[in-house]
Formats: structure tokens, sequence, C-alpha cells
């Protein structure tokens, strides 16, 4: 591997921009080093030819003088449900493994904008629905650290290329806990940002109110530089707000004086010891260099995965709907009239976990149940959001795992569904809260597989997670070396 | 003999600039798929925008029906399978409308009625399949126009009742511009329920007929509707809730699906858009927009403008017609000549076959010059009409066109008086009974001088010199 790509994105941004390395050369580095890890099978498509057009007009920018934006042609990679035109966007799917959108989504016109080379599109689970990136039309993503091993999902891809350094950042998405999982098993940081600080235009819904795009680095403050570029108010997102911060990247770590919460949910008997140990390690870490730890409790915890998995199956289930093999997409048209065109259609193009989704989905929000289910969940969300306010009314951030485990065998957890739904107790609450939550590296277990630290925080209020956090990463010298 | 009881579903396409959710051009017609973009075709990763104007002609509607507006309202998603609804669900509102309650007023032989409305709420509208040749195709060009969906209570109770009401509330969404109510476009269609029951007993079973775009189909699917629930009842049948289709060459009913088989909508709040909020000002502001209704115009007409009711009511009628009167009067100070010409030549012209609307092809300004032209004798009213051909529709200024077409009537008592003679010479007879006394004849003789000058004299002159040519004779 070309060593200038286990620069932090930061210092590749510096080193293009003051010409020690052109954006095409580290372009060509980065395509390298993805045709190197094909196996991990991280990418669903790869752009050389457009990457590397944006990284020369990067470069001619400097040459001339002018300002290659932010991101000054530095590779980066995108999740493959964010929309790029001209580029196929798969979601992972059979169903849309040909479609090519005639539109970018809002964050990848900023990414342009920003002048990043997008190298490519991440393997991800169909339709972001997973924790392992396995449930992929194109076949799993591979643990770049350990093959056996899953690369968390549903951002899967994303998090394993910027672990491989194949590229510097990559774009996630975040429904219920997809960036960052998959940061915790890799190894890297991963932030789901504010519900509505990130437009969602152009990406491909999953459940629209839990939905968050938001960046992976391999530092905190990588992160930070992208959420520079990702948050703003979007004309044509009609739920996102204009960003509080004018910068983020130019945070101070800071940790004295923070207050941090530890709800005892957090940390139930049955937790694995490896988890137990890195974090409580960690919690010592942060109170050593000045933090003040309090502890707290969150009764609605375990009543957050059902809810979760209420209310996201029924947005998927609807909006997975146009999906019909009428205007786009896969289409069998074997059988007789527009009924079979629907039914060979989906049954065909969509995986199991989709369907399962679609199903549960429907079942929640139809006539009988709707009050039962649908109804019921919605009334537990306002519990559960109000007690994470609560909660961090009288601290800074929460504090806990962000995953159970560390990254589990590949191919374990397939037959299992619930189990794998289990993966996401950490992080759905997050999402229902419509939270900031960081999740960033904090160490490894007995087999050297890394383990994740979450830091949930107040609405907008990502520059406190991105003070502690780089705090965090100052003392432990971070993890994230591969 | 049962009593057929009615409640009316009408939609109403909003003729705001733009669709609802997106920035396309709202539109009828154009060549297919080329008023749609990725957000109304339904292209996955899409967001809706809400266009406020349409929230605003939706209350201002409430408000001219006597809604009560809501400070808070949403928006939901009603799921189902359709290839004309590209996102498989249509964004409407369910529980929380943006107008609750009201009436309308209508007149039916003379009498003020009134009919309750349920709710008004907002929605889109969906394409349109093509099915030709076997094949079917889908235009989205209407998918994302702004629709408004007004529901009655079961106030009406027969087909004249039903038609009457529309006539009225399409007036009103007329007059308040919020819509061009042109049911052969389908801006306007509507759902009949109708459920018949003894005098006295409690409502009977209702059937849904949809889709009706015009009155003529609203009144015949009525009264099919209404003999052929009576057949059953009176053979001993039960009626079932059903969804209806109405052919309306055939002028037959039939069930499209039944109660068992009706959609389970699973409706659910749209996370992508926020909920309208609206403060008391903006419905204050609102109200103020509201441009005055027949009711006012008919008091203007008859109090200010002189005018007889019988006159005022035909004028009223039609936004466009009482549109044309008012600004033909302002400049034009003869209303009465005004109105008399409206409601015999611009009526007479503008009507369409098959159509309840009138087309109106002239400017208030226009129409103003031509009543100068025929008041100040520069034209006679016979051919005030080749005038109006002339300037239908076009760019042509009235003055204009009477010069092109030499239209521009004799006043020249010279020239005039020897078409005279020549006319009394040519009928002596005729010209002998007057001199007996015969007034009646003279109509005649100015009758030949018309002809024989091809309609270009000026008929009081001509009647003058008829009079001082046989007195002096």
């Amino acid at each position: 591997m070309n060593n200038l790509l286990q620069m932090p994105l930061t210092e590749a941004v510096k080193a293009v921009k003051s010409k020690k390395v052109s954006a095409v050369e580290l372009t060509r580095a980065s395509l390298g080093r993805i045709a190197e890890c094909k196996e991990l099978n991280n990418f669903i498509t790869v752009c050389a030819e457009s990457a590397l057009a944006a990284a020369a007009e990067a470069d001619k920018k400097i040459a001339l003088g002018g300002d290659p934006g932010p991101l000054a042609g530095v590779p980066v990679a995108v999740k493959d449900n964010i929309s790029t035109k001209g580029i196929r966007t798969t979601c992972a799917s059979k169903f849309l493994q040909n479609y090519v959108p005639p539109f970018d989504a809002s964050v990848v016109t900023a990414l342009r904008n920003a002048g990043a080379s997008i190298v490519g599109k991440t393997n991800m689970d169909e339709f972001a629905m997973g924790s392992g990136s396995e449930n992929s039309y194109f076949g799993a993503v591979k643990n770049f650290r350990e093959r056996s091993r899953v690369a968390g999902g549903s951002s899967g891809g994303s998090a394993n290329a910027v672990a491989a350094c194949e590229v510097f950042a990559a774009l996630g998405s975040d429904t219920g806990g997809s960036i960052r999982q998959p940061a915790a098993y890799c190894g890297v940081a991963g932030l789901k940002p504010t519900y509505s600080l990130v437009s969602r235009y152009g990406l491909i819904a999953f459940a629209s109110s839990l939905d968050q795009i938001g960046p992976l680095g391999r530092t905190v403050r990588d992160c930070a530089l992208m959420l520079d570029v990702l948050a703003f108010a979007d004309p044509r997102d009609s739920t996102s707000v204009p960003r509080p911060q004018k910068t983020y990247s130019d945070f101070v770590p800071r940790v004295k004086g923070k207050r941090i919460g530890i709800a005892k949910e957090f940390f139930p008997d049955t937790l694995n010891a490896d988890v137990r140990k890195r974090l409580n390690a960690a919690v010592a870490a942060l109170e050593g260099a000045g933090a003040v730890v309090k502890e707290t409790s969150i009764k609605s915890f375990n009543a957050a995965l059902a809810t979760y998995y209420v209310l996201s199956s029924a947005e998927a289930a609807s909006n997975l709907a146009r999906f019909d093999g009428i205007k786009y997409g896969y289409s069998d048209r074997s059988g007789d009239g527009l009924t079979d065109i629907y039914f060979k259609s989906r049954t065909g193009g969509f995986g199991d976990e989709v369907k399962r989704r679609i199903m549960t989905g429907n079942y929640v929000l139809s006539s009988g149940y709707y009050d039962a289910y649908y109804l019921k969940a919605s009334k537990v969300r306002t519990l559960i959001k109000r007690e994470y306010e609560d909660a961090l009314r009288d601290c800074d951030a929460l504090i806990c795992p962000t995953a159970p485990s560390s990254a589990f065998k590949a191919g374990k957890k397939t037959s299992d569904h619930t189990q794998v739904y289990l993966e996401d107790v950490y992080t759905v609450p997050v999402n229902i809260a419509g939270l900031p939550a960081l999740s960033v590296p904090c160490g490894t277990d007995g087999g050297g597989m890394p383990i994740g630290m979450q830091l949930i925080g107040k609405a907008f209020d990502e520059k406190n997670l991105f003070e502690l956090a780089g705090a965090f990463e100052e003392i432990t010298g971070g993890n994230a070396d591969v | 003999m049962y009593e057929m009881t009615l409640g009316l579903e009408i939609h109403c396409e909003l003729k705001t600039e733009s669709k609802i959710f997106c920035g396309c051009r709202n539109e009828f017609g154009g060549e297919p798929n080329t008023h749609c973009c990725p957000v109304c075709s339904g292209f996955p990763g899409v967001m809706p925008v809400l266009n406020e104007k349409a929230v605003e002609y939706t209350v201002r509607t409430g408000l001219a029906l006597n809604c009560e507006i809501s400070r808070y309202s949403k928006w939901d998603r009603k799921n189902y399978f359709y290839p004309d609804l590209p996102k498989a669900w249509q964004t409407s509102q369910y529980d929380l409308p943006l107008c609750k309650g009201g009436f309308v007023e209508y007149e039916l032989d003379g009498k003020i009625k009134t009919v309750r409305i349920n709710r008004i709420h907002l929605e889109e509208d969906a394409g349109k399949l093509l099915h030709e040749g076997g094949v079917s195709r889908i235009d989205y060009n209407r998918s994302g126009v702004p629709l408004m969906e007004i529901v009655t209570e079961p106030d009406l109770h027969s087909e004249a009742e039903a038609v009457a009401f529309l006539d009225g509330l399409k007036s009103v969404l007329k007059y308040i511009g919020v819509s061009d109510v042109k049911m052969q476009e389908g801006s306007l269609r509507c759902d009949v329920n109708l459920s018949v029951a003894k005098p006295g007993q409690k409502l009977g079973t209702r059937t849904e007929t949809k889709n009706l775009n015009s009155f003529s189909a609203v009144k015949r699917s009525i009264l099919f509707e209404y003999d052929r629930q009576c057949g059953v009842l009176n053979a001993g049948g039960t009626i079932t809730q059903e969804t209806r289709r109405w052919d309306d060459n055939k002028s037959v009913g039939y069930s499209m699906r039944g109660k068992e088989d009706a959609h389970d909508y699973r409706y659910f709040p749209e996370p992508d858009l926020m909920p309208v909020v609206l403060s008391g000002e903006k419905i204050e502001e609102i109200r103020k927009a509201i441009p005055r209704l027949k009711k006012e115009r008919i008091a203007i007409y008859t109090e200010k403008l002189g005018l007889p009711l019988y006159d005022a009511r035909i004028l009223t009628a039609d936004k466009d017609i009482a549109d044309l009167f008012e600004g033909t009067a302002a400049v034009f100070k003869n209303p009465k000549k005004a109105s008399n010409y409206i409601m015999s030549e611009i009526m007479r012209k503008g009507k369409r076959e098959g159509s309840e609307d009138v087309e109106i092809g002239v400017s208030p300004a226009a129409l103003a010059e031509i009543l100068t032209l025929i008041d100040s004798g520069v034209i006679s009213l016979a051919a005030s009409k080749d005038v109006l051909d002339a300037v239908w529709n076009g760019a042509e200024s009235p003055l204009a066109a009477v010069e092109r077409l030499g239209l521009r009537q004799n006043s020249d008592s010279g020239e005039l008086e020897s078409a005279v003679k020549e006319v009394i010479a040519a009928n002596a007879s005729a010209a002998e009974q007057y001199k007996a006394g015969n007034q009646k004849v003279a109509a005649f003789l100015v009758g030949q001088v018309m002809k024989a000058t091809k309609g270009k004299s000026n008929p009081k002159l001509v009647g003058e010199l008829i009079e001082k040519l046989l007195k002096t004779n």
C-alpha cells in the first residue's frame, strides 16, 4: 500500500493544497488500493474516470492559485444508497442493480462542490437493512482485519474501505446504527448527525423519520471536516435546518469539566466482558483527564428495539412500495397482467430481509393492528425521546458501547434474525430520539477486534461530541492505525 | 316510494403556477411526460417541498365556504399500488384536514337551500393512464397537481339538488380564483354517495359512484343508481356497500369493488413534510384577499349600476362574464347597453357545444370600444357582429377591423338620399301605402335601403329620410 493513503483526511487535504502531493496521485493510489482489496468486496461500483477528472480539476485550481475546496480532490467513497447522477446506485439490491439516477443527492453535490474525488459506491446491506453487510445482492463485505468476520452494517463497505485506507473518508447512512456499528466493528470513527442537520434529498429512503447521512473517517477531526461539507439547510429537504456552527473541524479537544452520563441500563450483567472492560477503562481515562462522571438511568432502554422495528418497518414498507416493476429497476413481465408484474417483480427483486421488513411494516399499519403497533410505537417514541433529553439535561454526553460485542463471524447470524436485531440495542434509541452520536474506537477485544464507544449528545451539539471524542483520541493515541 | 339521500365528494384541481410538491408547471395538456421531474414521477430518494400557494387556495376555499380553518394540520400517506401513482402512495390529509365544517348556499327553483360541508383537505393528483392498441402508457404531467377534496354532509335529496349545488359551488370556486373548474378537462370531478330509504326511516346502505366529470353524468348516474337501488329493494333484496363506476357512453353504472375488496390504505403521517401551522394573522390575510363573490356583485349591479335583477343574475352566473361586464362598464358608461350586448352577442358567441362554460375572446377594453362605435353611429349593430368576429381571440383593435372590413356606416345624407329615392321608386305601392297613413311599411322600406347599401347605412337616418321624402312628395 502507498503510505500516502494512511494520512488522515485533514492531512491529505493539506498535502494536496501545499502541492506536496497531487490529488490525481492520491486518487490513483486510492484506486490501486481498491483493486488490491477487491476481495473485501467494499465497492459495488468504482468510478475511476470521474474521480480522476475531479482530482485533476482540483490540481488545476491549485496550480492556478485558486481554491480547490475543503476536500481538495482527495478521494472519498459514497454508500450505494445515496444517488449519484450518471453512476448506478443499487442499494445493494437486485431490484436496482442497473438503476442510474438522473440527479445527484444534495450531499453528493456538496461533496463535488467541496472538490472531492468520489472514487466509488460502497457495498451495504440491501436497502440498509442489516447489521453485517451480508444482505447484499453483490455479496457480503469481509472485515479488513479478519476476513472471517463481518464489517458491520449496513454501511459496512464505507467503514471497511476507510479502515483499509482505500479512501480517506466515506459517507454512510444511519437509520438504527448503520454508521456507528460498522465504524465500531472496523475500528474507525463514525458520526450519526442530529436528525435534520444533513439533507436526505437523494438518499434512497429506508425509514424517513430515522434516516440520516453521516461521515466515517479514521479520526474524529476527519469526521468533523466532512460534517463541515455535509451540514446545510437544503431547500429540497423540508426537514433540514441551518447548522448552528460555522465550522466543526476547528474544534479544540477538551475533556476537563465535561459531564458524562452513564445509564445503568447500558451495562447489564450479561454484557460481553471485553466490551465492559474496554468501556470502563475508557470512562476511567476520561475521568482521569477531568471529566465528571454521573450515573443516570434510561428506563425505556429495553423498549427501544421493539419501537424501532415497528416504526422503521412501517416507513420502509411505504418507501419501498415504489419499486413495483413498472417505472425503473427490476421488472418481471413473464406473468399475466398488472398484479403479476407487481407480484413477480417484488418477489424476484427483493432479498429475504427486505421482504421481512416490508411484511412487518404492512402488518403494523394495517387496519385492526394500527393502534396496537404503529400508534403505540409512536407514543413510546415520544417517551424515549423525552427520557434521553432529560438525561442529557444534566450532562454533555451519554457514553455506552456502540454494539454489545465486536464484529461477529460471517454467516453466523444470518439464520437468526432477531439475534441480529439485538446488535442495534445501543444505537437505535439515538435515531428514535433524533440525537447525534459518535462512535470512536476504544481498544480491542481478546481476539484483536476493535470495540467501539458511543458518545450521545444533545440535539445539534455535534461540536461538543467532537471536543470530547477528540480529547479521548489524544489520550489513547487513537487505535485506528492500520 | 323511496327518498334518496346524497353526499358528494368533489375533487378540484387548484390552478397554482407549479405543482404541489415540486417546481414543475401545473398546466393542462402538453405532450406526455413533459411537465414532470424526479419528484413528481417518484424517483428513489426524492423529497417533497410544499407549495404554500396550494395551502392558501384551500384555506381561501374554506373561508368562502364558511369552514373552520385548522391552525395545525398535517400530511399523511395513503398507500396503494397503481401505475398512475408513482410513489405508490398519495400524499393526502387523513385526520387533520385544513378545513372543517362549513356550508354552501345554492338556489333551486327560486329557493335558497343549504348543504353542510364536512371537511376540505388538500392532496396530490395522480398521473394518467393512456390505453392504446393493447398497450398502456403513463403520463405523469398531472401527477402532483394540487387537488382539493371537498366532502359534503348527506344533505341532498335529488339529482336536481345535486346539480344545482354543484353549479353553485363551481361558481364560488371560480369567483375566488382557486380553480378553472373545467369539468371536461377534469379539473373538477365528483364522487356521489347515494342511499335510499322510506321517508322517516333511517338511512339505507350507501354506494359510491366515482369520478363523474359532467353535470349530465352526475344527474344521469344518480337517477340510474336510485332506480337500481329501489329495484333491488322492491324485489326484496338488500343493498351492498360498494364502489361503482359510471359508463357515460352507455349510461349505465356497474360495480367496481365490494366492501370486502376495499383498499386498506395503511395511512400514517408523512415524515418528509412538516405539519402546516397557520397563524391567525395569516388566515386573516387570506380572508382579505378573497375577491367579491356573486351575491355582492349582484347587489352592486342592481343598486349602483341600476341593472334589473334579471340582468345581474345572468351576468354573475359566470365569473368571466361578470369580470367582462365590470371591465366594460368601467369604460363604457352605459351599463344597461353593455349588459344587453353581453347577454345577447357575447354569450351567443362564447357558448361551446357540450360545455357549461362560456369562452370569452374579447377584452373589456375592446368590448367598450365596440359599444362606443355602435353608440356614436360609426357602425350598425349588425356590423358590430362582424367586428366582434374579427377581434375575437385576436390582436386587432375594433376600429382597425371596422376600417379593414369597410364597415363604417353611411351617414352622408346626400348619398343616402339618392339610395332612398331609388328604393322608393322600386317600391311604388309600398310608398303609396305609407303616404296613405300605413306606418308599418316604413320598416319594410328601411330594410330595403339597408339591403341595397349592404348594411352600411345608419338606419335611424334612413327612417328620417323616408319620412321627409314621402311627406314632401
